[in-house]
């Protein structure tokens, strides 16, 4: 895993606490078993507890997403996390009946997806998701304009309006120029720009990103992750983003669900994962992630003892500690964490160098 | 190499080799194979030409009697049954209509008219500005000149007849073959459902559909182009189904997801994807056609091929070469342009606007061009009939019968030595152990070998075969064909091995060879034979000789790409290891090759039995002349039609059980 990169902070300034809002995506006990006798599994409490091996020799089935419950807000960037194999695409395919659920329950809107009709679906589709994904999906016998502009194409929309449109996304995703390329004459990460903007193209509420850039170099990894950022600023979508790096995760997720054989492990803010995780599975995971680039100084803080000085600088608790590195260092008092302006703790020296230099602890 | 172990000369060396695949199991399949081999001589040697099933080439049995009296009373009641009456007869009508209307385009005159509607001026300008506009201007040209050819051969009304054919069973054919193969793509189970069907037509021999489609559709053009379409039909759906199915999944999820309908996601998604496969499809159909109809001239189909068929049966080997030669031109101009048509998509993308722009105004110009010539060759005498006496043509067959006569002079010591050499080591003795066996030592042993090399299920279909070989009543002269197919394929085999494992491990080899090979593929089987004839002369070992020259190329180019496809790390260790190259192919490519060596063999045996009954226009015999002899004459219609049957069954047999064994290498 590459350590996480500095970007990582200026990511809370966007997510204005997204959780106060009613949720655009809710996602109740969902369940996906492949496999014979599938639906029976969700319901059955023996078959449930069963290990993924076990229910392979039980029930000849495999459970890729096990009673999944998660919100996702109005402009939250939401990322389902896990290795290869942990059932995050299915999960996410579930979500735009892609792959059909076995049980439980997709709200969108107020609406459970799962009641609705083809039809409906074909709707929802077209208007309210997109989905971009990791091999793209290209139409290879078109331009990329055209490309771009297929989802409005299938809608119904009209051929100058719909080029108009499509030749503004083009430019929004940094394409402009090769708008009568085809597909096969472009970069992985520009093809991957079509994908972007294809989804964008119509318009959505919420954009599904299915490990969009693990097909793509790292240097255009990141500044594809970058793109994501500054067009998350600029258009607000609300984002469910799928991927297997957790560094990835950390720098543009609100939220990040960790997933293990189907199974939530833990889900929650970056600096949650790493200041407090569920379990060995997540500990082990964020290891090797630079603690000062994820963790507020409400993590690292002491509560105030009598003989402190209470005179030096104040900070608020969501400052990450790389920021506030230079200034504790810098004050010859230690740091007062203050929110609202209540005394919430104080940070020093010590606990600053505690983070920076790598120690274990604190979790 | 399943078939090597048939060899009742090779037996001693087979456990040998196999020795360290022995050492997990008590008994190893090659030593059964080998046992069963020593069992089969020592009781030949008892029981030589003890209860042999011979049928002398007049005699019939119960069977062919009645196959005969069935035949009589199809004949006698064509207009009375309603199934015929009905159905049969419509089709054929129908069929008959598209031919004779195609024909009175190009080929035959109509009516008052001496001549066809359109006379050679048009048919050469109309095909020349189709090639352009499907492909480009270089093919076009070739086309032009091509048939400017078959004109100056002296065959251009038999190329026209033949090209008539060939049209109209290609548009039947597509327009069966192109819906049925889509939905085969689209529908899981309707794939599951045709799979069988189209594996069974295809490893059918192709003459095989002749003599029962001459019993309900009579003879001549109409049933030629029904079992041509019957033949070239199943390459169409074939692919067509790949191509819809190869679509990226990946796509078409994408294209889900942005909420399109079936028939969107099938009208701009699916269909212009499998696009450039599809037409692949549609010039595999085309030849496949086109040796279907100059083969159908054995059911008095017009055209080329009854040339041949007429010049084989006089042994005229000029005439023969001369339109097998035309057979050939049509058959390089044919697939040049649909192989050109299937690439310009590509093209004309890469070139960018600038043509786009030009691009209509000279198809319209081109188009009025044409328009013109037909016109002239409709109007004039001098366009309709191709002029001069076909000089060219009688130079060609003169040049060729000369050819042959010095050869026969200068080289029959060489010819005929060679001949006499694989002849007398290798096929007689072969031939003499099967059809002096006693039936059921033969049957016993082919039941064995399908059960040992294939496992139970190949053992229950060869038990299957066997007994309703031994039904036809020609269990003799399948034995005869047997032993022929088998020394082809095996000869088949050698030159594979060879050729492949050379292409496999040279790139430089491999870009020479394969376009030859893949120009040798697209000939109709027919035009093998002539060469050979005129260096052979008529006998079994012409006839093996054209089998293995037309089986070859599968064989080759399927062992190539299986030794190539060995993982180059594989190669680079045993390099490291040390191994000289000789241990590199012996060791690490052949045995990693082996299921493409069972494959080759089971194509290759596939395509040998397909020339069985052409060569018994050279005097192969057996089942093949069987086959003939009853297209020919009324009082063999029945044994033509059982033998037709046994070489079915001998392909059906060999087939279950090389893919058995094939599967079995591969697991």
């Amino acid at each position: 895993m590459t350590p996480a990169q500095t970007e990582v902070s200026q990511r809370r300034d966007t997510s204005e606490d997204p959780q106060d809002r009613t949720p655009v995506i809710s996602v109740r006990r969902l369940w996906k078993v492949f496999g014979p006798k599938a639906d029976q599994v969700p319901d059955s409490e023996e078959l449930c507890g069963l290990t993924r091996r076990e229910l392979m020799d039980r029930a000849g089935c495999t459970a890729a997403v096990r009673d999944v419950n998660f919100e996702v807000s109005p402009g939250e960037v939401f990322v389902v996390m896990g290795l290869s194999g942990s059932g995050k695409s299915t999960l996410v395919r579930c979500l735009t009946r892609l792959i059909e659920p076995t049980a439980g329950e997709v709200v969108f809107e107020g609406e459970d997806i799962r009641g609705a009709d083809p039809r409906r679906l074909r709707e929802l589709r077209r208007s309210k998701f997109s989905m971009v994904f990791q091999h793209f999906g290209l139409l290879p016998h078109r331009r990329v304009v055209d490309n771009v502009a297929f989802g409005l194409e299938i809608r119904g929309m009209g051929k100058a309006e719909r080029t108009k449109r499509a030749l503004e996304v083009v430019e929004l995703v940094g394409l402009a120029g090769y708008e009568k390329s085809y597909p096969d004459q472009l970069s992985g990460g520009m093809q991957q720009r079509v994908g972007l903007a294809r989804a964008l193209a119509g318009d959505p509420d919420v954009l599904f990103f299915d490990e969009p850039f693990s097909a793509l170099d790292p240097l255009i990894r990141r500044d594809m992750q970058n793109e994501v950022i500054r067009l998350h600023h600029e258009v607000g979508k609300t984002m469910v983003f799928i991927t297997h790096d957790l560094s990835e995760a950390l720098k543009l997720g609100d939220r990040i669900l960790i997933m293990r054989d189907g199974k939530t492990v833990q889900c929650g803010t970056g600096d949650e994962l790493v200041g407090a995780p569920a379990d060995d599975y997540v500990r082990d995971f964020v290891k090797d992630v630079p603690r000062g680039d994820v963790l507020t100084l409400r993590w690292i803080m002491r509560p105030a003892e009598p003989d402190d000085a209470l005179d030096g600088p104040e900070l608020g608790p969501d400052v990450v500690v790389r920021e506030a590195t230079r200034a504790v260092l810098a004050a010859e008092k230690p740091v007062k964490v203050v929110e609202h302006g209540k005394l919430l703790g104080i940070v020093g020296d010590e606990e600053i160098l505690a983070v920076v230099a790598g120690q274990e602890g604190g979790a | 190499m399943a078939i090597a172990v048939q060899k009742p000369e090779k037996t001693d060396q087979v456990p040998r080799s196999a020795a360290p695949a022995a050492a997990g199991r008590r008994i190893s399949r090659p030593m059964v194979v080998a046992a069963i081999l020593v069992a089969w001589l020592v009781l030949f040697a008892v029981l030589r030409g003890r209860q042999t099933l011979t049928l002398a080439a007049a005699d019939l049995t119960g069977l062919h009697r009645w196959l005969n009296d069935v035949n009589d009373s199809v004949g006698a009641n064509r207009n009375s049954n309603p199934l015929f009456l009905y159905f049969f007869n419509e089709i054929r009508l129908v069929i008959d209509h598209l031919v004779t209307f195609v024909q009175s385009l190009i080929s035959q005159p109509t009516g008052t008219r001496p001549v066809p509607q359109i006379g050679w001026l048009g048919v050469v300008g109309l095909t020349g500005y189709v090639c352009w506009a499907v492909g480009n201007w270089r093919v076009a040209l070739l086309a032009v000149a091509g048939f400017t050819f078959l004109g100056l051969q002296g065959l251009w009304q038999q190329s026209m007849d033949t090209l008539a054919l060939t049209v109209s069973a290609v548009l039947v054919a597509l327009l069966i073959g192109i819906p049925l193969g889509v939905w085969a793509g689209l529908s899981d189970r309707f794939n599951r459902i045709m799979t069988p069907f189209l594996d069974f037509m295809q490893t059918m021999p192709t003459f095989v559909y002749l003599a029962p489609l001459t019993l309900i559709f009579l003879i001549g053009g109409a049933s030629a182009v029904i079992t041509t379409v019957i033949y070239a039909a199943p390459p169409a759906i074939r692919i067509t189904a790949h191509a819809i199915r190869s679509v990226p999944e990946t796509t078409v999820e994408a294209a889900d997801s942005l909420g399109t309908t079936r028939r969107q996601q099938l009208l701009k998604v699916l269909l212009p994807m499998s696009k450039r496969t599809v037409v692949m499809g549609v010039n595999q159909t085309i030849m496949a056609a086109l040796a279907m109809v100059t083969i159908a001239a054995l059911i008095d189909a017009p055209g080329l091929g009854k040339t041949v068929v007429q010049a084989l049966q006089s042994l005229d080997v000029g005439t023969a070469f001369n339109a097998g030669l035309a057979i050939v031109v049509m058959a390089i101009v044919l697939d040049r342009v649909t192989t050109a048509a299937a690439a310009r998509e590509e093209a004309t993308r890469r070139s960018g606007d600038r043509f786009l722009k030009w691009r209509m105004p000279l198809l319209a110009a081109g188009a009025a061009v044409s328009a013109v010539l037909v016109y002239l060759s409709h109007t004039y005498v001098w366009a309709a009939e191709f002029p001069g006496e076909g000089s060219t043509g009688s130079h060609i067959a003169s040049a060729a019968d000369t050819a042959t006569t010095w050869m026969q002079d200068h080289l029959s010591g060489l010819t005929n030595g060679f001949r006499d050499a694989i002849t007398n080591g290798l096929l007689n003795p072969f031939q003499t152990l099967l059809t002096d066996s006693p039936w059921w030592l033969v049957a016993a042993v082919l039941i064995g070998l399908g059960v040992v090399l294939g496992g139970w299920r190949a053992g229950v279909i060869a038990t299957v075969c066997v007994g309703l070989l031994v039904a036809t009543g020609l269990w003799s002269d399948s034995m005869t064909t047997l032993a022929s197919s088998v020394v082809a394929t095996v000869l088949v085999m050698l030159l594979g091995a060879t050729f492949g494992v050379w292409m496999g491990r040279s790139r430089l080899v491999d870009r020479l060879v394969r376009p030859t090979l893949d120009a040798a593929q697209v000939m109709p089987p027919f035009v093998y034979l002539v060469p050979f004839l005129a260096m052979f002369g008529p006998s079994r070992f012409t006839a093996i000789v054209a089998a293995v020259v037309y089986a070859a190329p599968v064989a080759i180019k399927i062992i190539a790409d299986g030794v190539r496809n060995v993982p180059e790390t594989t190669v680079e260790a045993a390099t490291s290891a040390g191994c000289n190259t000789w241990q590199i192919i012996t060791k690490v490519q052949l045995p990693m090759a082996r299921s493409a060596l069972t494959l080759a063999t089971n194509q290759g045996l596939i395509y040998v039995l397909s020339m069985v009954v052409v060569g018994g226009l050279v005097g192969a015999g057996a089942l093949g002349y069987d086959v003939v002899a009853g297209f020919s004459r009324g009082e063999l219609y029945g044994k033509g039609l059982a033998a037709g049957l046994a070489i079915v069954l001998l392909g059906v047999m060999f087939d279950r059980i090389t893919q058995a064994a094939a599967r079995r290498t591969r697991a």
